[in-house]
């Protein structure tokens, strides 16, 4: 009996206890972590905040300048990398088959890579500015 | 696809999740590069984030927090399945549930989002 891809809840959970297992509950429990933390990032820096109010030095002085909001926001781009890119190679696995499907997830990971290193180091290196007045 | 196929409401909760996990998935993208900015051009920076905020930024701001707000909720009424299975039987009414939600909270910050463009 095969597994059906999809239900009319998420993606059937697969059985066996292997990586795939492994991986459906971390899409849940990392999305369970986004509703609070992409949420709340989306209130504050598009609802309270007007994007008209920032620019980089408002970042740097103001939004920045607490070790409390960069682990929000470093922590918010660790769930944020896991689960949108593991949700997104679901999605190439259900569309592209052989070596287009492995070039692609290759690729995919790359950048997921890629995305951690430029995002790390800019949530930790960029240096804090204490505001002006 | 989504008009031809006369789908019931599962499907379309399902492709409507997809649609905005991808596109979601792509605005990180841009995002995390943008942010990268803030540190390594902070001028740059500054010239982007101007489209954030006209017009054309503000809509596609609001239709990604649409695509957020969809998923976010959506995402609960899957995980409410998954571990729950008795509210499958009720999927249909947990899906307008959802759209009840996304109507309450989504139309507020919408409008907060977009009255800067007509000057309010």
């Amino acid at each position: 009996m095969t597994t059906p891809r999809y239900s009319r809840s998420g993606r059937v959970r697969p059985s066996g206890g292997g990586p795939e297992t492994f991986i459906w509950y971390l899409m849940r429990l990392t999305g369970l972590a986004l509703f609070v933390l992409a949420l709340t990032h989306f209130l504050i820096l598009h609802v309270l905040y007007d994007p008209s109010r920032q620019n980089a030095e408002w970042i740097t002085t103001m939004r920045w300048n607490s070790l409390f909001w960069r682990a929000f926001d470093w922590s918010l781009l660790m769930m944020v990398l896991v689960h949108a890119f593991l949700g997104v190679r679901t999605v190439i696995t259900d569309y592209l088959h052989g070596g287009a499907r492995t070039a692609t997830l290759m690729g995919l990971y790359l950048l997921a890579i890629g995305l951690f290193a430029i995002g790390t180091l800019v949530v930790m290196t960029l240096p804090t500015v204490v505001p002006k007045g | 696809m989504l008009f031809r196929y006369r789908g019931s409401e599962g499907m379309l909760a399902w492709a409507f999740h997809r649609i905005s996990g991808v596109a979601i998935w792509a605005f990180v993208i841009v995002h995390v590069v943008d942010i990268y900015l803030v540190g390594g051009n902070p001028r740059a920076y500054d010239e982007l984030l101007k489209i954030y905020a006209s017009p054309i930024g503000r809509v596609a701001e609001t239709l990604l927090g649409a695509a957020l707000l969809y998923h976010a909720l959506n995402g609960l009424r899957i995980i409410v399945m998954d571990f729950w299975p008795v509210f499958t039987r009720y999927q249909r009414q947990l899906w307008y549930l959802n759209w009840a939600v996304f109507t309450l909270v989504g139309v507020p910050i919408a409008i907060v989002i977009l009255k800067p463009i007509f000057g309010l």
